[in-house]
Order: C-alpha cells, then sequence, then structure tokens
C-alpha cells in the first residue's frame, strides 16, 4: 500500500524526467537534488508557521523560476551537445546545490510536520498515514492537469513540437529557446511539488537526492518517453518493489537494491534486444 | 560458377510498411549484379536483410550455399560478404592509413593479435589500396575531414582492405564528382575481374550500372518488379513505368 | 625517441623520484596524485579512447582496496574479529607477515577486479552511450552499499587496515615507502597503457568509438576487445585501491571504497580537463585536478563542492578538449599532424 503512494510520487519525478530528455535531450542528474529543494521550500514555509501542504502552491512557483534560472545560465549551453555532456553537467549542478543546501539548511534530517493524522482501512488492519494519500491524490492531480495542459495549451503543443522535430519547429515559428527554458522550468516545478510531498511524508536531507534522480531514470526507461499510464504504472511498481525490499532485505539495503534494479533491468533489455540485433538507443 | 547468393521469397516488414515482399533474386560468383528501383522500393531494406543488420520475417538467404539469415553481422562479414554505406560510414577521429589498418580481413582478428604491433605489409597493403582508390595524397588526413565522395572512396577501399568474396555496395557513384565516375566504373570492374570478387549494385545512375552490370533485378513497391540482362531491362516498359511513377 | 620526449620522460622521472626529498610534507598528496592518475588513465581507456563513458569504474577500485586487506589480515588472524573490534588492538602483524600480505593482498587486489570485469563484462558492456553510463553509476553505487552491509568487512563503519610494523623506522620510513609504491605503480601502468594504444588493441578501440557498427559489419569481434579494455582497467585500478586503502589506513565503503559520487566521478572529469582520449590528456588533467582540489579543500572548505560542482560545468561546458585539445589546435605541428595543404585541398584523380 506504502509501496503504490510512494511510487505515484516518484512518477511524478520521472514525467518531469521524461519531459526533459524527449524535448531536449538531455538527462539532469540533479534532478533528485531538484526535489530536495523544492522540499526544503516546504519547509521552510512550516519553520515559519505556514502550513506546508501550502508547498505543493508555493514550491512550484518558486522551483519555476530556479529552473528557468538553471537552464538560461548552464543548461542552454549544453541542450544542443552529446548527452553525455548534459550529464557531467548536471552532475556538477548536483553536488554544487547539494552543498548549497547544506551550508542554507544544515545537515540534519528534517521533516515539515502536517498532523494530518491517519486514516485506518480494512477494519484497523491497515493504518494509512492521510500525508501519504494526500501526496498520491495531489501527486495524481498534477500529472491529469500537466497532460491536459501539455494536449491544450499553446505552450504544451509547442512543447509537444519541438520534442518531435526542433528544427521544423523553429522554421514554423516556434521559439525553441523559450520552450525549452518552458520545459526545463516546468521539470523543476514537478520537482517542487514531489519535493513538498515528500517534506510532508518522509525526510528531508541535503544528500539524499541522487536516488531519487536514479528511480526516475529507471521509471522513464521503463516506461519509454512519451507516454504517462505507463510512467504511473512504472512508478507504482518501483515504489511496490522498494517496500518489499525494504522489509525482506532491510532498510540498508533498500538503496542497493534500487540500484541494482536498474543494472538488472537494462541489462535484461539488452539481451532481449541483442535477439533482435538492437541495442539500445 | 556457382550461385553465391541466393535470397529466397524474402518477407520483411516495419510496422504497417512492407518494405520487402517475396523478394527473390541470385547471383553468380564472379558477376556483377544490379538492382534498381524508384526511391523506397526497398533496396537498402534488402541490402540490410542480406547482411544481417535486422532479421527478416519469412524466407531464406544463402550464402555459398549456407543460410545464413539468422546470423548476426559480424558473422556475416565473416564469412566474406560485406557492405557499403548509402550515408558513408567510416571512423572520422583516425586518419585514412589507420581506418585502413583496422579493416583488415578478419583472420588477422584472433586472439593472438589483440596486442600485436601493426605489421608492415598492412601498412604496405594499405597504402597500395588507398592508391587504387585515389586517396594515397590523403593518406594521413583524418577521415572526417574528407569530402563525402571522398570518404565513399575511403568506404570502398576499407571494403577491398578487408577481402571480402562479395560486396554490396550501396549507391557508389552517388555523390561523386561526375569527372571521376569513369574512373570508378573502370575500378569496380577491376575489382570485379582481378580481386574477383563478386558485387551486387544498387545504383540510381543508369548509365553506371548498364556499363557494369551483367544481370539486373527491379524492385518496386517492396516487390521484385523485373529482372534480366541489362539490355531488357532498359526496354522493359514495367520498370519504365515504375521510374516514372505510373501505377 | 625524440628530444621533446626524453626531455619531458626525464623531468617527470627526477620529479617522481625526487619529490619525498624535494617536498616532503607533500609526501601524501603526491602520492594520492599518483593514484588519480591511474584513474584517470585507466578511465580513459574506456571513456576516451573507446567512447564508453563509465560512472563506475570505481567498482574495481574499491573491490581491490578490500580484497587487498582482507588477504592482508585474513592469511594471519580470522578477518571477522578483527574488523568487530578494531583491528590493530587485539592483533598486530610482525613485518614479515606485514609484507607477504601486502604482496599477496596487492596481487590479488589487481586480479580479482580483473576477473570480475571480465564477467559482468559481457553483459555491461552491450549497453551503449548513456545506458552505459547510467549503469555503471548504478553499479558503482550499489556496490559501496552492498559493501556497507556486509559484517565480515566491516559493514558501514569500514575496517582498519594493518598497521605498518613497529620496529623498521617509522612513519617517515612508511610514507616514502608508499609513495614510491604508487610512482612505481603509475609509471607501469603508464608504460603498459602507452604499449596497448600502440597495438591492434588501440586501433580497434579507437574504431568502436567513431563507428562501432562499422566496426562490427566489417567482422571484428567487438566485444573481446571491450572486456579485454575493461579487465586491463580493473587490475590497475584494483591495485590502486590496494594502495590506497594502506596509505590512508581505514577503509569506508561509500566514502573510500566506492567513492562513485567524488572519485568514480573525478576520473571523469579529470580525463576531460586534460583531454580525452589522449595518453599525456589524463596525466596532466589528474594534476590539474588535484591541484585545484586540493586549493578548493584548503580555502574553500565548508564551500568546496561548491567550487568543486562549478569547475566540473565550467571545464565540461566551456573546455571539453580538454587541455590536450586546446594544445592541439593551437599548435598542430607539435603533435605530428602537419598535412599538407597541398593534400589537403587536393583534388583526387582516377587515371
Amino acid at each position: 500500500m506504502d509501496g503504490i503512494l510512494l511510487g505515484l510520487l516518484f512518477a511524478l519525478i520521472a514525467y518531469g524526467m521524461a519531459l526533459q530528455w524527449g524535448v531536449m535531450n538531455i538527462i539532469n542528474i540533479a534532478q533528485g537534488e531538484l526535489v530536495i529543494m523544492g522540499g526544503y521550500i516546504a519547509y521552510f514555509m512550516y519553520t515559519a508557521g505556514i502550513h506546508p501542504a501550502f508547498g505543493i502552491i508555493v514550491s512550484p512557483i518558486i522551483m519555476y523560476f530556479v529552473g528557468w534560472f538553471l537552464y538560461k545560465s548552464i543548461i542552454n549551453r549544453v541542450v544542443e551537445r552529446d548527452l553525455f555532456i548534459s550529464i557531467l553537467a548536471t552532475f556538477g549542478i548536483s553536488i554544487l546545490t547539494q552543498q548549497l543546501m547544506n551550508f542554507v539548511f544544515g545537515a540534519d534530517v528534517v521533516v515539515a510536520q502536517s498532523n494530518f493524522g491517519t486514516t485506518l482501512l480494512f477494519d484497523d488492519s491497515v493504518t494509512l498515514p492521510n500525508a501519504k494519500i494526500f501526496s498520491a491524490l495531489v501527486s495524481i492531480v498534477f500529472a491529469v492537469a500537466l497532460v491536459l495542459y501539455m494536449k491544450k495549451s499553446r505552450l504544451g503543443r509547442a512543447i509537444r513540437a519541438t520534442s518531435q522535430n526542433p528544427r521544423a519547429a523553429k522554421i514554423l515559428g516556434v521559439d525553441t529557446e523559450k520552450v525549452y527554458a518552458a520545459t526545463f522550468g516546468i521539470n523543476a516545478a514537478l520537482c517542487g511539488v514531489a519535493g513538498s510531498l515528500i517534506a510532508i511524508t518522509f525526510t528531508l536531507h541535503p544528500y539524499v537526492g541522487l536516488p531519487y534522480t536514479v528511480r526516475s531514470f529507471m521509471i522513464v526507461i521503463i516506461a519509454g518517453l512519451g507516454n504517462l499510464p505507463a510512467v504511473a504504472l512504472s512508478g507504482v511498481g518501483l515504489g511496490v518493489f522498494e517496500e518489499f525490499a525494504d522489509y525482506i532485505l532491510g532498510t540498508e539495503f533498500r538503496i542497493a537494491a534500487v540500484f541494482l534494479l536498474l543494472v538488472v533491468i537494462l541489462v535484461y533489455r539488452r539481451f532481449k534486444l541483442s535477439k533482435k540485433r538492437e541495442y539500445l538507443k | 560458377m556457382g550461385i553465391i547468393l541466393e535470397v529466397d521469397q524474402v518477407y520483411k516488414h516495419f510496422g504497417g510498411v512492407k518494405a520487402n515482399e517475396n523478394v527473390s533474386l541470385t547471383v553468380e560468383e564472379g558477376s556483377i549484379v544490379g538492382l534498381i528501383g524508384p526511391n523506397g522500393s526497398g533496396k537498402t531494406t534488402l541490402f540490410n536483410s542480406i547482411v544481417g543488420t535486422h532479421p527478416i520475417d519469412q524466407g531464406s538467404i544463402y550464402f555459398e550455399g549456407r543460410e545464413i539469415s539468422a546470423l548476426p553481422v559480424p558473422a556475416i562479414a565473416k564469412l566474406g560478404l560485406l557492405r557499403t554505406f548509402q550515408q558513408t560510414r567510416i571512423y572520422e577521429k583516425l586518419n585514412c592509413i589507420q581506418n585502413m589498418l583496422v579493416s583488415s580481413k578478419p583472420e588477422n582478428d584472433t586472439v593472438y593479435n589483440v596486442f600485436a604491433k601493426i605489421p608492415e605489409e598492412l601498412t604496405e597493403k594499405s597504402e597500395n589500396l588507398l592508391k587504387f582508390v585515389g586517396l594515397y595524397q590523403k593518406r594521413n588526413l583524418r577521415a572526417g575531414d574528407l569530402s563525402f565522395g571522398q570518404q565513399k572512396l575511403l568506404e570502398l577501399a576499407m571494403a577491398l582492405m578487408n577481402e571480402p568474396k562479395m560486396l554490396l555496395l550501396d549507391e557508389p557513384t552517388a555523390g561523386i564528382n561526375p569527372t571521376l565516375i569513369n574512373g570508378i566504373i573502370d575500378r569496380l570492374i577491376k575489382v570485379n575481374k582481378e580481386f574477383g570478387i563478386t558485387l551486387l549494385v544498387i545504383e540510381h545512375n543508369m548509365r553506371v550500372i548498364m556499363s557494369l552490370a551483367q544481370k539486373m533485378f527491379c524492385l518496386a513497391h517492396g516487390q521484385l518488379l523485373a529482372e534480366g540482362t541489362p539490355e531488357e531491362i532498359k526496354n522493359d516498359h514495367r520498370v519504365i513505368d515504375a521510374y516514372l511513377g505510373v501505377q | 625517441m625524440s628530444k621533446n620526449n626524453i626531455i619531458i620522460y626525464g623531468l617527470i622521472l627526477v620529479f617522481g623520484i625526487g619529490a619525498p626529498f624535494l617536498f616532503p610534507a607533500y609526501k601524501l598528496q603526491i602520492s594520492i596524485l599518483w593514484i588519480l592518475t591511474i584513474l584517470a588513465l585507466t578511465w580513459d581507456i574506456q571513456g576516451g579512447q573507446m567512447g564508453y563513458n563509465s560512472f563506475g569504474n570505481i567498482l574495481f577500485f574499491g573491490i581491490g582496496m578490500y580484497v587487498c586487506s582482507s588477504v592482508q589480515i585474513g592469511m594471519f588472524f580470522p578477518l571477522s574479529e578483527w574488523t568487530a573490534s578494531g583491528g590493530e588492538k587485539t592483533f598486530l602483524h610482525t613485518t614479515s607477515q606485514y609484507f607477504e600480505g601486502f604482496t599477496y593482498g596487492l596481487i590479488l587486489a589487481g586480479i580479482i577486479p580483473a576477473i570480475v570485469a571480465a564477467l559482468i563484462g559481457y553483459g555491461i558492456l552491450g549497453l551503449r552511450g548513456h545506458y552505459f553510463a547510467i549503469c555503471t553509476l548504478g553499479i558503482g553505487i550499489a556496490a559501496g552499499e552492498i559493501a556497507g552491509g556486509i559484517e565480515l568487512i566491516g559493514a558501514g563503519q569500514g575496517m582498519t587496515v594493518p598497521p605498518w610494523p613497529k620496529g623498521i623506522g617509522g612513519t617517515e620510513l612508511r610514507s616514502q615507502f608508499f609513495y614510491y609504491l604508487c610512482f612505481l605503480t603509475v609509471s607501469i601502468t603508464f608504460l603498459v597503457i602507452k604499449w596497448i594504444y600502440q597495438t591492434r588493441f588501440g586501433l580497434v578501440l579507437n574504431a568502436i568509438r567513431d563507428n562501432e557498427d562499422k566496426a562490427e559489419a566489417m567482422g571484428i569481434h567487438t566485444m573481446r576487445y571491450k572486456i579485454i579494455g575493461w579487465v586491463v582497467s580493473a587490475f590497475f585500478l584494483g591495485i590502486a585501491g590496494g594502495l590506497m586503502g594502506n596509505m590512508i589506513g581505514y577503509i569506508e565503503p561509500t566514502e573510500i571504497a566506492f567513492a562513485g559520487s567524488t572519485y568514480g566521478v573525478f576520473m571523469v572529469l579529470m580525463a576531460i580537463l586534460g583531454g580525452k582520449g589522449t595518453l599525456w590528456g589524463p596525466v596532466i588533467g589528474a594534476a590539474v585536478f588535484h591541484i585545484f582540489k586540493e586549493g578548493f579543500w584548503t580555502f574553500f572548505l565548508g564551500w568546496q563542492y561548491v567550487a568543486l560542482g562549478a569547475l566540473i560545468i565550467v571545464i565540461v561546458i566551456f573546455f571539453p578538449e580538454g587541455i590536450m585539445g586546446w594544445l592541439r589546435e593551437k599548435y598542430p605541428h607539435r603533435f605530428g599532424e602537419v598535412v599538407d595543404e597541398a593534400d589537403r585541398t587536393a583534388q583526387v584523380e582516377l587515371t
């Protein structure tokens, strides 16, 4: 149960990752850091006395500008180049922000208390913190909202056009610079939402970003770049897997299990494709 | 001289597109055979199928009597069946000589040779073949710095370096300076007669293929439309219609 | 050998041998520099020469480190007791035990990672591009997490290495010993790598980088070369790991052994900074990087990763060809890349 709720959260982050990968052909290693940053915004509100649930509104707004700023300063120089360069550049961003957050917020593990209470299901045999239910619902709402936005709005259509063929889009008058900046901003905003949810449901720590990045990467390679339902499903699958691993192997091996799963999936894919004489592009 | 390559009722589709439908052809050892057809008729797909780039859906392909449709590309290459590409494929950052050296015949690619120094004879052979295609003067240039036509010549030389038994050439004269085309035709004839390499050539330049080939196959819409000698094909109205787009 | 080359090699030799006497306070630093150079050189076999950017080579470094210490200890004492008790308090190596253990430890530190590379190579090296990069990243980090869970080798606390035997000189001798061992190892690594690049192996690696499909289409056993390359890297990385573990004095799974997010990425950066795909690039890159890093850690402590992150971004965006690449463009004739203008522009003639 926990796994499903967790998985929906992962799916949100993964969707942002897929967005950047598909539209701009970059892999953002700092995705996890953006999530944590978003979480710290909610935490900050909490320490300032505002209920952190409002973080789901404030955080994406602030994070959108953070993302926009990151794009204009760094990412735009990396976009039209080799994917590997984007991996390294975003790695630089990730270690930079990790220490910045450490500096600003300290290295302690923190939580933003939401005091949502718990729900009891199935005759009191299953306890669900309401915070987690809240997260799941918010994730779903935002995901759906995003998909609608991408389908209906001008910017959404511009983004989709650019992802299919940047040059053609440019010729047809789409300002690809703006599209890229917006995409990165949207991704950051998504991370902001996810981060605020994590701040209420789990814990925050400056150096716990990388596993989120890896999870979202995994979900994207399983689900493919286009497809929100697939992303959601894979996210849930991963969430459930993680909870199982935690339960069976113990918490110390939880992260290892996630990373190993990534390796297993990739190698499995590679062997399946090689039968058809193809390889992962 | 027997049949060196036999394509037997091959089908290949991509999604909904039927790229090759029931295509059969044979190539006699030591001959030059042409493969023509309008754009999109499935010629390059057929090459890819023969050489193992993708599996085929139905049918068989025999090289020297051996069924190869289940083999991967390196295995087929080692049997002596190579192809060149429409968009050239060379090693851009290496210079021409290095491109040649690394293309030496597969028998050289043993475990013991992994850390062997490059033997003198190989360098000599590379230089001779580069001279053959007219690239000797450019032998120290980075392959990526060559013009498109020059890269095509390099690719041909690299294929020859590999000492194949049969070579599939995908539009060997496309992009080549017209003044050089006669030279290319001469060389291809030499490659066939003196080096003894069987050639299957995709060409759009009718003058070239007519003067090279002893037999021709024409594809259209993924199917085999006609086969015969150049004379027969030239006068076959179905072929003419296919090129002019008449259904 | 050209005059320039002799001078360069000579200078490095003089520096290498003389450094402990010229800069005695920096012995450990320069030893680490040699280790970093090995990291960069071996990474470049995959990254620069073959085009396979690995973020997981640290796996071999960590395995080597653990193997070396485990052998050093396990040959004479029960390993689990050592790690449980904190080592030197209850067991002490005699001089001969120390060196015997260390010798076998180093040998196995080279061999075991090499075997691991051969075993996982077939699966992992079949991945390409960014998939290979991220998969290896996953392996590197997972290894650290797993090692952190194994009680026998100290779990999250890690383990201490056997201390320098009492009675044969003190810390002076110890640091000199390790220094020269590091310098010797990096020299051997460099010479071996230099040699293999001049053989068919070097050419095939480059061909794989430039067009792997073409190489396969020409009948080359690409997987064979890929695996051999990784085995060579793993061997030297393992030995480097064994040396590093002993120099530092203790082994911690995620920060020291399988330091995936630090040294694992540093090796990539050093090679890129110096010039991917060249022989000297990683060497220069390691030196420059090390100087920057030490500078950041000294002057920017507390902000050092911020500075490092910024440096990474700058290198990657403005300097992707690295120092060697930049030099090559400015002074092409110094690198034997003289090409006659006439040759470049000549028309091809086929008569």
